[in-house]
């Protein structure tokens, strides 16, 4: 139930966004999350973006793991 | 995940090996750990990438209650299924509930019996139906934290007339909360990582300080988990209880501001009962006072019987405290089985015993 799949938005008409997620185009409601622009990646969930994903963080994230030796 | 590049770094099999290294090391003498996740996507990821086969023996990763279908009543599922039978309604519901049994029926058997109920993906076609037909449509809204600001914020634009909702939206920390205060011991808890893109990190944070817990929000590649996993040992060897946000590409200190603020506007916090587990205070949502107009509860006048019910010799109720393992259960693998469901957590696919039947190991 609280699946939420990654997507990159496409174009955004008012509170709707054209959504590419892992290749299939979908309509998806961009109305609970601000500050979202075209080629921003965000999480759906049930046809409703809820989350902006941060890549930087992401890649921070995982620099930081390489980096540390075990 | 966000893109290709960066989810193959989070499969990373070097980075992961890494890690798994740093558990066995930091977990040596610590005893029995205990950690709890409470998210049907975190537990597929657990299972499906054989994570609990990495960890050492005194490492044990059990699920909670984190499948909102396993723990919404049977009787609320009877009285959608009773409501569907009404010549002028339409039942839209997300597929996860459809063959969940109630105390009498499921969804799938009312509609079998003629009831007209449509599986959709979302809240917006459900509102979609309601514009094309006559008939009076009521949405089952199931969902923790993360689905019911999709119901809020349709509510606030106010739906078409026709259009009403059954609320049984949940809500997962003070599950947690009952939980730690009545289950089996807990040392842990890998928090939901979707619920938390709304909530954000503060409501775990009150909990993990009045009960001494270290927690740890996780994302839902095998990396997130793995770290999850990591920060818990070390929080637990060190002695502290924090909340560390593992997941912060996608989860803010404060949350989704705009989801919290829709909520806000459109429900009360109430008791509510969870299938398996009992009554647990300010776990529920209901629509506000203002919003009666779209409450299918009071426009049908739904009495809903406070009971608890399982089918006879299922034990999902454990399952879902982290009692025992799925495959604990006297009925999993045998009569209860993907096919042939016969308690909640083998319906869903989010379901504890649906995944290890799919995907775990030790099937009779």
């Amino acid at each position: 139930m609280c699946l939420a799949i990654p997507a990159k938005i496409i174009k955004i008409k008012g509170e709707i966004a054209e959504v590419d997620i892992g290749g299939i185009r979908k309509e998806t409601s961009i109305a609970l999350v601000k500050d979202v622009k075209e080629g921003d990646y965000v999480l759906i969930h049930t046809g409703y973006a809820i989350a902006k994903i941060n890549e930087e963080e992401a890649k921070e994230l995982i620099e930081l793991w390489k980096m540390m030796s075990y | 995940m966000e893109n290709d590049e960066l989810l193959i770094q989070f499969r990373n099999r070097e980075i992961i090996g890494k890690i798994i290294r740093k558990i066995r090391e930091e977990s040596k003498n610590l005893g029995r750990i205990k950690i709890m996740h409470v998210c049907g996507t975190h537990e597929w990821t657990i299972t499906h990438f054989g994570i609990r086969s990495l960890l050492p023996e005194n490492i044990e990763v059990i699920a909670g209650p984190g499948c909102p279908v396993c723990v919404t009543p049977a009787s609320e599922i009877d009285a959608l299924a009773e409501l569907s039978l009404r010549n002028n309604v339409i039942i839209t519901t997300f597929g996860d509930i459809f063959r969940v049994p109630g105390v009498k029926t499921s969804l799938i058997e009312a509609k079998s019996m003629g009831g007209d109920i449509r599986i959709v993906y979302s809240m917006l076609e459900s509102i979609e139906i309601a514009k094309k037909e006559n008939k009076k449509i009521v949405h089952f809204s199931i969902g923790f934290e993360t689905t019911a600001p999709t119901t809020a914020i349709e509510i606030l634009k106010g739906p078409p007339k026709n259009f009403s909702v059954f609320v049984t939206h949940k809500l997962i920390p003070p599950a947690m909360e009952f939980l730690l205060k009545t289950g089996p011991r807990i040392d842990g808890f890998i928090c939901p990582g979707h619920v938390s893109t709304i909530i954000g990190v503060r409501p775990y944070r009150k909990i993990a300080e009045k009960y001494k817990k270290p927690m740890c929000i996780a994302g839902f590649e095998p990396l997130d988990v793995i770290i999850g996993i990591l920060n818990i040992i070390e929080q637990i060897k060190e002695g502290t209880y924090y909340v560390y946000n593992e997941y912060s590409r996608a989860v803010k200190e404060e949350g989704n501001i705009i989801a919290l603020d829709t909520l806000d506007k459109v429900f009360d916090i109430k008791d509510s009962w969870w299938r398996g587990i009992g009554l647990i205070e300010n776990s529920g949502l209901k629509l506000k006072k203002e919003y009666e107009e779209y409450d299918a509860i009071k426009i049908f006048d739904i009495n809903i019987k406070p009971i608890d019910h399982m089918p006879e010799g299922c034990r999902c109720g454990d399952v879902l405290k982290g009692i025992i393992s799925p495959n604990e259960c006297p009925l999993f693998g045998k009569i209860c089985n993907p096919n042939h469901p016969i308690g909640p957590c083998m319906v869903s696919f989010e379901g504890s015993c649906s995944i290890a039947y799919k995907y775990g190991k030790n099937i009779t």
